[in-house]
């Protein structure tokens, strides 16, 4: 396929570009510093690039590496996994579901009030920022119960991300032509079970690309759970700038790091964007 | 009503918000029976064959298929459109999967037959329309008239007892329909009982048993195709068949 070639080349690439990036944000402050050591004047230009480097090596050396700092983070990227992929599950699982009750609805007139209500669902969740969600949810409601943080955290997300996969699958089966309905009836299917064999794995591959840019979405925004005392990738780097006053090396990890986990999400969904191209020709 | 009625229907009518689309029809269709519904466009045909599996529910009136009434509200229709095979002018293929899983998908789902009994089945109806070897295909590789031949055999897949076509050559460049027509011909031949809408007049003369001319959401005339073409009787089907033949 045309694009294999050039999305095998393109994230090396883009990992390059980022890794200069970071080196070169060092660059700046590293550069100040190191002018203002006499020294270096002895050993000439070689000698700054040396003491550059070395630098930048001292301080992920300090933040990063000592006392296993590192662990902040790489514990904090389990429990924003962890809150992305059960959030994704139920925002997906709310989806389909709102997305079937909505364009029924659309279709048939029938489910009234099942309709209202998911329309108030969707409106409540698309008209409030996500952040003011997980506190409602957390401070008012869940955290009152005892629920724990994580738990909140991805409760929140994923009726945040359900009400946006809705409308995006809506969107994907009021794109499927009523003859494909009426074929899957006139065999004798229900209308749920057309819904599920035929409408729905069609919709689906139709809306991929929106879904996935949801799912990026959802990934990053889980950087605000740590608003709610979750110990995510964002409160770990945090946590690293608070105990070693320096912001470069945490947040730009993090950076680093949401960047893969979207290029390899992005990667995941290609794949699967073409498999399910197997029927056209 | 004889006991060889497959589908009666009383007093059918239907509307679309204001328009009214046909206006009381009775009609029995036979076992075994070709009846082929002709007509101007707009004058009700596919609303009517479209009623008979109930895609469109009916304004009022009745429609039995086997003695039991499909308008009733506690009608499963689902398990009655089984036994009724319909086939649309757009095929209406589904895209995502390939032929041989267009055919068998219904059968295992709902007629609960097992994967291997359901392929054998689609292959050998495959090989009566000679397309056995397109199985794995997918419908976006095949031509329009191969796509209606794969639409009826599907239909055929879940062994209905009567086949509803609509214009199943109208969407068809003009090459492509002596070879669906021809599996059309066949089937009738074999005592399938089938109600085709169509403009193709040789078809009509030719296979039909009976032929109904529609107009004005109503049947015009009905009598056997020699009758029809060589000696109409009603003003309407004169003028129609003088546009068209």
């Amino acid at each position: 396929m045309r694009d294999t070639g050039y999305s095998k080349k393109l994230i090396p690439i883009l990992i390059a570009v980022v890794s200069l990036a970071l080196i070169f944000s060092f660059v700046m402050p590293a550069f100040a510093e190191s002018t203002t050591v006499a020294a270096v004047e002895d050993e000439g230009f070689l000698g700054e690039i040396k003491t550059f480097f070395v630098d930048i090596w001292k301080d992920i050396d300090r933040v990063l590496l000592k006392n296993n700092n590192y662990k902040h983070i790489t514990n904090g990227l389990l429990i924003t996994l962890e809150i992305t992929f059960f959030a994704l599950l139920i925002g997906l699982f709310l989806g389909f579901a709102v997305a079937i009750v909505r364009s029924t609805h659309d279709k048939t007139g029938k489910m009234k009030l099942l309709n209202k209500i998911c329309q108030l669902y969707l409106t409540v969740i698309r008209g409030t920022p996500v952040i003011v969600q997980l506190l409602v949810i957390y401070y008012l409601w869940l955290g009152k119960a005892g629920v724990h943080e994580n738990t909140a955290a991805i409760i929140a997300f994923g009726l945040n991300s359900g009400a946006y996969v809705a409308e995006i699958m809506r969107s994907g089966i009021m794109s499927i032509d009523k003859g494909q309905f009426e074929a899957g009836r006139s065999l004798g299917f229900s209308y749920f079970h057309t819904m599920l064999y035929i409408i729905l794995p069609q919709a689906f591959k139709n809306v991929l690309p929106a879904l996935a840019n949801e799912f990026i979405v959802l990934l990053k925004e889980t950087s605000v759970a740590s608003f709610i005392a979750v110990k995510d990738m964002m409160k770990g780097a945090n946590a690293l700038v608070g105990s070693t006053y320096n912001m470069n090396v945490p947040y730009l990890t993090v950076a680093l790091i949401y960047l893969v986990l979207v290029l390899g999400l992005q990667k995941l969904v290609s794949l699967l964007e073409r498999r399910l191209r197997n029927s056209d020709h | 009503m004889t006991t060889d009625t497959l589908i009666r229907v009383e007093d059918l009518h239907k509307s679309f918000g204001e328009l009214q689309v046909l206006k009381g029809i009775n009609q029995e269709i036979r076992k075994g029976e070709v009846v082929v519904i002709v007509g101007p466009s707009g004058s009700g045909k596919s609303t009517f064959l479209r009623c008979l599996n109930l895609l469109e529910t009916p304004t009022s009136g009745k429609i039995f298929f086997e003695g039991q009434d499909l308008t009733e509200k506690k009608v499963n229709i689902n398990s009655h459109r089984q036994e009724m095979g319909m086939v649309f002018q757009h095929f209406h293929l589904f895209p995502q999967m390939t032929i041989l899983k267009n055919m068998t998908l219904a059968p295992i789902k709902l007629l609960k037959k097992s994967k291997i009994e359901a392929e054998q089945t689609a292959m050998e109806l495959l090989s009566r329309v000679g397309l056995a070897d397109r199985a794995e295909a997918y419908p976006s590789q095949l031509s329009g008239g191969q796509k209606q031949r794969i639409a009826i055999v599907r239909a055929l897949a879940m062994s209905p007892k009567v086949m509803l076509f609509d214009e199943p050559t109208s969407a068809l460049d003009p090459e492509m329909v002596g070879e669906v027509l021809e599996v059309m011909k066949e089937l009738a031949l074999s005592g399938m009982t089938m109600a085709v809408v169509t403009h193709e007049m040789g078809f009509a003369k030719e296979v039909g048993d009976r032929i109904l001319f529609m107009d004005e959401g109503i049947i015009m005339e009905e009598s056997t195709p020699d009758e029809f073409f060589n000696n109409p009787k009603n003003k309407r089907t004169q003028e129609f068949l003088s546009k068209i033949l």
